[in-house]
């Protein structure tokens, strides 16, 4: 197995609301391998974002705080870091593209000038060498006539071509990761199948390593070694992907998989899971997902399960899984 | 162990059963919660108290004059001194406060009718009216107030209004000019809720245009007719004392902090008797400051995506 | 255009029932205005001339992808926007020609249940005033019954009691949703327009809406129509689909028939861009190249000519002829 490029330690990132703290990311630890994609899944505030925004250091504070935990990062826990060694590893050797093309381009510069930008920054390059590098990129990102995209502004390209120029961008400085914050969910599906195909392109390429965050197991099950389900601020489940579409083991992640509507598998009747995710303000110490669950024991009311291995590389957080919830 | 957690799970339905808050709760709240806010709202209560109870106080009257005892600097009995007609200054200070209050509220109110009423038109039928209303907005818009404000002044002197009813010529005035920014932004406000999928359910669901004026729309602008009413209140205040201060708007004898602090427009009394002008420079200062810090934390608690910070 | 028009006849006068929904040759362009006196420089066609009915009881599927016109026709269907060209007839009565207070009756047999669970819902209005006032505007109920009936759609559609007195902002995503249903169900309308009204939901409370659509369906017999941009969903619930590209009907047939049979290379494209959450699966992908292009400026002939793996010259000078190939299948390609 690839070396170990990131680990997340018993990360731990809180929002002080008036309501009380939210708990976005609660104990969250998990690794990802060079050159592997890493995908990881959950509803809107499970704290997928928070953990990839946690590792970029973009935590908006307050009201967000990093209160615990490590995030290795080839050995160094960038958490220590002081605020220019980490300016100086964003978009050089981590770098991250955003859901919405729009509002992640500055709408007043050129492409070739937000292109270049990074290259004369972090590589030290030369007017020129940044700009034939960038038609270089822009062309790697599947756009023609390059030259004539270097000089125009966002506004005159499309969603996907924006896009497109934002991995360019972020691809720009070779990182070893990159972060893809639900990448292509503001896209058309057509849009959205060659976004995808690039990324997979280019990770060929380039061996990138990806750290995906989406909310659709199609997508998932596309692009992904290896797959992290989140729910409410916690890890509940990883596996490499064939594994955890083939034998799901926590409710919660069977009840996702089978709730999503398949093209040319009709069903009389979608599963659904009832409830609603709860309140992320001062959650208590047990399953969170307990009360939407339908192997619901007094154990989960009560004790939050732990995150550990069941199978080969396959942990879950579940009681049923465990000596203390069988017994019950 | 069933029993328990059923009687917790009703007591939680009780306590939704209770806990209802509408949105202007919540904008109280958060009112209350902005400590600046507080202090501005607190002075301007303060403020209102001593121009409008203050007066019953005091032992002189507006017109008493006192050649004598002109002049003079603070003291037990005239707390803060005397003009060159020998009238109490807090006297004339307090009731100048009643009526730069009540042009700034008044001129304000008549601005807040016109501008709505032509906005809220404007925005809801658009087509022809929106094009008139809006055209109309921009001449007034393209007319410079300040020498309208003057022109009009000096009309009014020439025409020897009677200083008593000047006033309400002068709230009158300032109101009409000031409608133009309050009904562009009543009616883009409407216009932006208009695209809004509640205002097309209503559409849809085929509700009197009553209804939907009234109960969909209104509601949803008041918040910004209120925020940019206050702080209009503050801007009239300043015109008016502007105008007063040039002799052009309130004049004496009546008293306001305007023409107030115009009483000391000669080197002499500005230097040496700073009594005359500091305390209406004052009031107009921390009233204006405190209705603004008032105006903007209203801003704050209105704020329509409702997110609690 | 009026052929196809001619064969839906054919196809629905069969049965003694009539459609309850047809929208016949439907254009609905916008105005795009420049310069100094906004004068009128170009259209946005995002209907140009779709036909299509919906019968009772039926659930009909329009997909296609943003900017084909799918929701503008929803709102036009209902005449929340003014038409530029063609007609609705809505249980055999020109919608676009009704009167004022004709229309605002009609209201009453139709309701759309929108996409943004957040802007769909007045935040100073109580959620069941909100559901109830249109009872009250239309005088459907005395004051006190309409509480009651207020309360008994809200609990068919998944709310309690007690959200009743309760503001929009309390509530979740999905729940807002079911408000929003049950705002369209109070006086039970005959035909909802569903636009996009779980594309905004996270999966496990997609399924939730979806579900409570097709019970509420089956218990009230609705007649829908679905609008989405993903198939899969339109697939489970809807019995026939219609697929739209730029504002023109590329394909439409029965649910089966459209899913086991796709005609239309959009169609095919369309379905196999869809990410299939199964890791075994290795399919043929069709990737489209290049955007959607503005429909302020569409291709000539066939619309979908510059995205086509399969285009050759007379796609780009014909626009090729909506045609029924069968089991009440059309398509409008000239390959297929």
């Amino acid at each position: 197995m690839a070396k170990e490029l990131v680990e997340f330690r018993n990360l731990e990132t809180h929002f002080k609301t008036s309501a009380g703290t939210v708990k976005a990311v609660n104990d969250v630890s998990f690794s990802i391998r060079e050159g592997e994609t890493l995908c990881v899944v959950g509803e809107s505030g499970c704290g997928k974002s928070v953990t990839a925004m946690s590792l970029m250091q973009l935590i908006e504070s307050p009201p967000g705080k990093i209160v615990g935990g490590e995030i290795i990062f080839e050995g160094k826990d960038l958490l220590k870091l002081s605020k220019k060694d980490m300016s100086r590893l964003r978009g050089n050797e981590i770098a991250m593209i955003f859901q919405e093309p729009m509002s992640s381009l500055n709408p007043v510069f050129t492409i070739g000038k937000q292109i270049t930008e990074p290259l004369l920054y972090h590589l030290g390059m030369t007017q020129k060498e940044a700009k034939a590098r960038a038609i270089e990129l822009i062309t790697m990102v599947g756009i023609p006539r390059p030259e004539k995209i270097y000089d125009s502004y966002p506004h005159e390209l499309s969603g996907g071509m924006r896009q497109r120029i934002m991995i360019a961008i972020a691809l720009s400085c070779n990182p070893k990761l990159l972060i893809a914050d639900e990448p292509t969910t503001a896209l058309d599906v057509t849009i959205q199948a060659q976004i995808l195909d690039l990324m997979r392109d280019i990770k060929g390429k380039m061996n990138t390593a990806i750290m995906m965050i989406t909310h659709d197991l199609g997508v998932v099950a596309e692009m992904a070694d290896f797959v992290v389900v989140m729910y409410a601020g916690k890890v509940i489940e990883e596996a490499p992907v064939l594994e955890l579409f083939k034998n799901p083991q926590h409710p919660y992640t069977q009840g996702l998989l089978k709730a999503k509507p398949v093209i040319n598998q009709r069903q009389e009747r979608l599963y659904s899971i009832p409830g609603q995710v709860p309140n992320p303000v001062d959650l208590g110490d047990n399953c969170h997902f307990h009360d939407r669950c339908e192997f619901c024991m007094e154990i989960c009311k009560a004790k939050t399960p732990p995150l550990r291995t069941h199978a080969d590389g396959h942990k879950t957080a579940c009681w049923l899984y465990e000596e203390e919830g069988k017994a019950q | 162990m069933e029993q328990p957690l059923n009687r917790t799970e009703q007591l939680q339905e009780q306590l939704k059963l209770v806990k209802v808050e509408s949105p202007w709760k919540i904008a109280f709240r958060r009112f209350a919660r902005n400590k600046l806010a507080v202090i501005g709202l607190t002075i301007l209560v303060l403020m209102f108290l001593l121009c409008f109870i203050g007066p019953l106080f005091s032992p002189y009257t507006l017109m008493q004059t006192n050649i004598p005892g002109k002049n003079q600097a603070p003291n037990a009995t005239h707390w803060l001194g005397t003009d060159k007609l020998g009238r109490d200054i807090l006297l004339r200070m307090m009731l100048a406060g009643r009526i730069s209050l009540t042009v700034g509220i008044v001129a304000t109110a008549i601005a807040v009718a016109i501008g709505v009423t032509l906005g809220a038109v404007a925005g809801f039928y658009r087509k022809f009216a929106d094009t008139l209303i809006m055209r109309i907005a921009d001449i007034f818009l393209a007319l410079p107030s300040l020498p309208i404000l003057i022109t009009l002044g000096a009309i009014l002197s020439d025409l020897k209004v009677n200083p008593s009813q000047r006033i309400y010529f002068l709230m009158l005035i300032i109101g009409v000019l000031g409608w133009v920014s309050l009904a562009r932004l009543v009616r883009s406000q409407i216009l932006t809720l208009r695209e809004q999928e509640f205002m097309q359910a209503t559409e849809a669901l085929g509700l009197r245009d009553n209804r939907k004026i009234f109960r969909h729309l209104m509601p949803n602008t008041i918040p910004i007719i209120i925020v940019s009413a206050t702080l209009g209140v503050a801007g009239a205040i300043i015109t008016e004392s502007a105008l007063s201060f040039l002799g052009l708007g309130v004049v004496p004898p009546t008293p306001s902090w305007g023409n107030m602090i115009n009483a000391a427009n000669n080197l002499v009394d500005f230097r040496k008797r700073p009594w005359i002008w500091i305390p209406p420079g004052f009031c107009i200062l921390i009233t204006v400051t405190a209705i603004n810090l008032i105006g903007d934390g209203l801003r704050d608690a209105l704020d329509p995506k409702m997110k609690t910070r | 255009m009026s052929e196809s028009v001619v064969q839906l006849d054919k196809q629905q006068s069969g049965g003694s029932s009539q459609p309850l929904v047809r929208v016949d040759n439907l254009k609905k362009y916008f105005p795009i205005t420049g310069g100094v006196f906004q004068r009128r420089v170009g259209d946005v066609k995002a209907v140009d001339g779709v036909s299509f009915a919906i019968n009772r009881g039926e659930s009909f599927g329009l997909v296609g992808e943003s900017g084909c016109g799918k929701s503008t026709i929803g709102r036009t269907l209902l005449r929340l926007n003014d038409k530029t060209d063609g007609t609705v007839t809505f249980d055999g009565q020109d919608l676009h020609k009704l009167s004022k207070s004709d229309l605002r009756n009609m209201r009453t047999k139709m309701q759309i249940v929108f996409q943004d669970p957040f802007s769909s819902l007045n935040p100073r209005i109580k959620v069941g005033e909100a559901i109830g006032e249109a009872l009250i505007d239309h005088g459907l109920a005395s004051r006190k019954d309409v509480k009651n009936r207020v309360i008994e759609t809200m609990k068919i559609c998944g709310l309690a009691e007690y959200h009743y007195d309760r503001f929009p902002h309390e509530f979740s995503g999905g729940q807002r949703q079911r408000i929003g249903i049950a705002r369209a169900l109070i006086m039970n309308p005959e035909f909802i327009v569903a636009d996009e009204p779980v594309s905004a939901l996270d999966v496990s409370i997609q399924a939730q809406i979806i579900n409570l659509l097709s019970d509420l369906q089956r218990e009230k017999q609705l007649t829908y129509l679905f609008i989405s941009h993903d198939l899969s969903v339109v697939e489970h619930l809807c019995n026939r689909v219609g697929v739209m590209y730029l504002g023109t009907m590329m394909e439409m047939a029965p649910t089966d028939e459209l899913f086991s049979n796709p005609l239309h290379p959009y169609t095919k494209a369309l379905m196999s861009a869809i990410p299939i959450p199964d890791p075994t699966l290795k399919r043929e992908r069709i990737v489209l190249q290049g955007d959607i292009p503005s429909p302020a400026n569409p291709p000539s002939g066939c619309k979908f000519h510059t995205r086509c793996p399969m285009a050759a010259d007379i796609c780009k000078q014909q626009v090729p002829e909506y045609r029924n190939v069968g089991n009440e299948h059309f398509v409008a390609c000239h390959f297929a």
